[in-house]
């Protein structure tokens, strides 16, 4: 326990640095501590149990296996994310959760997602509708075209009050005006009545982000959240989410290509590759031994301030590979240094090399030995 | 806003005097003369005398300039002069035909928006299914078929249903009444040609809100509201259709300005007074001055209309601030 807690500060001074603030390191410190035996799936049911889940999309061009078989949870409170590099399927997985996939093209093929217990993709629309925005919220990539233009900001907040809790419009106005308080928008009264275009977009993330908290949700799932901001606030926006997830007891899936994300807010990590989960663990365990060539290929390609300095990166060379077109083997294998010749004929499943660690790769233990070593 | 207004208003004045130029000289480059028409219109034998006394009661002996300034000067008043070929003033020739042309306009106009906007909404939302099929085809037969012809498929119509149904064949009245008169008179009269050119009408607007409303509902912003429970009504009524309006509104208004002056055949068809077979009668008989009249009329009307629009543009979209 004492080794985990002090390489979590460690961890936590290289990933402020990453993302250039470092003001709430004590509380950081002691947060680690005592959050880290919870998500490892001890809490007796999950919030979220998704398993085996396939979706598809049906193009001219083929049949795109977006979502391969993954299968993950989440446990009431716990932030997890969801990596992987673009069109890698983590979008996807997470529209699938709340079934906003555009269909056509795109369809659930298989698998479960059990909210609480009750399978979603046995539900009803009604029901699927009844969940959206008062159980599971949303938070978008772009938040600069995920508002509606023609709406004030207070409308599309309140819509949301008035259609799940029954509220009057006075109510809802007021407990608007309370959720533009929290996500720390100043001058909330004005701002109700504005557009969106009207506000910079951080100001748009925030509103976003009291949107997905109106109903007090149970779970929020943050696609890209921060991706279209500029770096300092992304890091504010960031803060604000995890501070008020924490507060609120709201259960987090972020998804994100970017680790110093992951290694800052997150308990435990998925890795996604081509519609797969290929690692997870816990956040810190990960970032500190990664068991997957791709994760690790991941780590190597993002500038490191804790490490002596290179002349280049190490990037993943290679492209992802074409999703209609996967055989039975590893899809990660033609950009693999590790590959061996078992890579090509049989997909490895996702199996424990260490407690709670799982990797997808046939040669998960000999990457520890060398790879350590090397780096 | 109020600034953009005034401006947007005072603007109109330099486009219409435009309009003013092109058509007062424009007309008088069309061969033949009002008075050797109207004297010796049956071919028969006139005296050069009678045509030149014509001339000078009408004013054309002298420049064209002077002509050009005389009738801005008018107009500039208010006073439209009158037909050189009945000798009525104009605002009286205009005045009974422009109130039955724009009760055809506005009526075609609300018709062709009722059928639009519910239609193409429905056809993009039930998009590659037979019902938007069957949408999809209802619009394109109506810019196939030619308004007069539905009119007379119409007529057809009324008279064969009415015969069979009731026993005796009705026909809309032949003479206009004025709303204010006799409503039942008036509109079972006008409602037939605000059909048939309604219908014609909405074809492009339908398509074009089906365009729109496909487009809006690939957003960011409906996936959104999806994303907060709404109901689709809800998504397609609150959140898509005002965003997808903005090209519906421009096409109806050019279409509402456009229905004012250039219903020539339909009107013949329904055998209406209105303006359009006014303007056909203007430029055959080179009535000069009740040609201008009406074109300056339309050219107003249009300016206007596009200024109301542009104003609906501001309403509908908070994000267009004119200044």
């Amino acid at each position: 326990m004492a080794t985990t807690c002090q390489s979590w500060i460690v961890y936590r001074q290289v990933s402020s640095i990453d993302t250039g603030a470092r003001e709430i390191l004590p509380f950081r410190f002691g947060y680690a501590c005592n959050a880290l035996p919870l998500p490892n799936g001890v809490s007796v049911t999950a919030l979220l149990e998704i398993e085996d889940l396939r979706t598809q999309f049906f193009t001219s061009a083929g049949t795109v296996q977006a979502v391969d078989g993954i299968s993950y949870t989440v446990e009431p409170g716990e932030t997890v994310a969801i990596v992987g590099e673009s069109g890698c399927g983590k979008s996807v997985g997470a529209l699938s959760i709340l079934q906003l996939i555009p269909d056509p093209p795109g369809r659930i093929v298989g698998g479960a997602i059990r909210f609480q217990g009750r399978d979603l993709l046995q539900a009803s629309d009604q029901e699927m509708r009844d969940i959206r925005g008062r159980d599971i919220a949303m938070v978008f990539q772009e938040p600069m075209t995920s508002l509606n233009p023609v709406l004030t900001i207070g409308r599309q907040l309140t819509e949301t009050l008035e259609h799940h809790l029954g509220m009057s419009r006075p109510d809802a106005d007021a407990r608007a005006l309370e959720l533009l308080g929290m996500v720390g928008i100043s001058d909330p009264k004005r701002r109700l009545r504005q557009y969106p275009h009207h506000l910079s977009g951080g100001m748009r993330q925030r509103v976003m982000i009291a949107m997905a908290l109106c109903c007090e949700p149970k779970l929020i799932i943050a696609d890209e959240p921060t991706t279209a901001l500029d770096v300092t606030i992304q890091a504010q926006i960031l803060e604000l989410m995890k501070d008020l997830t924490k507060r609120l007891g709201v259960a987090l899936i972020v998804i994100t290509h970017n680790l110093g994300v992951v290694a800052r807010y997150a308990d435990r990590v998925n890795v996604m590759y081509a519609g797969k989960i290929i690692e997870r663990g816990d956040a810190g365990e990960i970032y500190r031994n990664p068991r997957h060539p791709y994760t690790l290929g991941l780590l190597r390609s993002v500038p490191r301030m804790d490490l002596p300095r290179k002349d280049k990166l190490d990037p993943i060379e290679g492209q992802p590979p074409d999703l209609t077109r996967l055989d039975g083997g590893c899809p990660f294998r033609p950009r693999c240094r590790f590959a061996v010749d078992r890579c090509a004929t049989e997909m490895p499943r996702l199996e424990a090399v260490d407690g709670e660690h799982f990797s997808a790769c046939w040669q998960a233990d000999a990457l520890t030995a060398t790879e350590r070593v090397a780096s | 806003m109020y600034k953009y207004t005034i401006k947007r208003i005072l603007l109109m004045v330099p486009t219409l005097f435009g309009a003013a130029v092109l058509v007062f000289f424009l007309l008088r480059l069309i061969p033949g003369d009002i008075c050797e028409l109207r004297l010796a219109g049956t071919g028969g034998y006139v005296d050069d005398e009678a045509v030149k006394i014509c001339q000078q009661e009408n004013n054309l002996d002298k420049p064209q300039y002077v002509q050009f300034f005389d009738w801005i000067a008018g107009f500039a008043r208010g006073d439209l002069g009158t037909s050189m070929w009945t000798g009525q003033p104009i605002t009286h020739e205009i005045a009974l035909r422009f109130e039955l042309s724009l009760q055809v306009a506005i009526m075609a106009t609300v018709i062709s928006i009722l059928l639009a906007i519910p239609l193409g909404t429905i056809s993009a939302i039930k998009q590659d299914t037979w019902i938007d099929y069957v949408v999809r085809g209802f619009s394109i037969a109506g810019i196939a078929m030619p308004s007069f012809w539905l009119g007379i498929l119409i007529i057809l119509g009324l008279l064969i249903t009415t015969q069979a149904w009731f026993g005796g064949a009705w026909m809309p009245p032949i003479h206009y009444t004025p709303i204010w008169e006799d409503p039942v008179a008036n509109l079972s009269q006008l409602i037939w040609p605000a059909l048939a050119t309604g219908y014609r009408y909405s074809a492009v607007a339908t398509r074009m809100t089906r365009s729109a409303m496909l487009e809006v509902l690939r957003e960011d912003y409906v996936r959104t509201a999806r994303a907060k429970g709404l109901k689709e009504q809800v998504i397609v009524n609150r959140h898509a259709l005002k965003n997808a309006l903005l090209p519906v509104v421009t096409v109806i208004g050019i279409e509402f300005a456009f229905l004012m002056g250039g219903l020539v055949v339909t009107e013949q068809v329904f055998n209406l007074n209105g303006l359009g077979k006014l303007f056909v009668e203007a430029v055959t008989n080179h009535d000069y001055t009740l040609t201008q009249s009406l074109v300056m009329l339309v050219a107003l009307i249009f300016v206007v209309t596009n200024f109301l629009v542009d104003l609906l543009y501001a309403w509908l979209d908070p994000r267009i601030r004119y200044s």
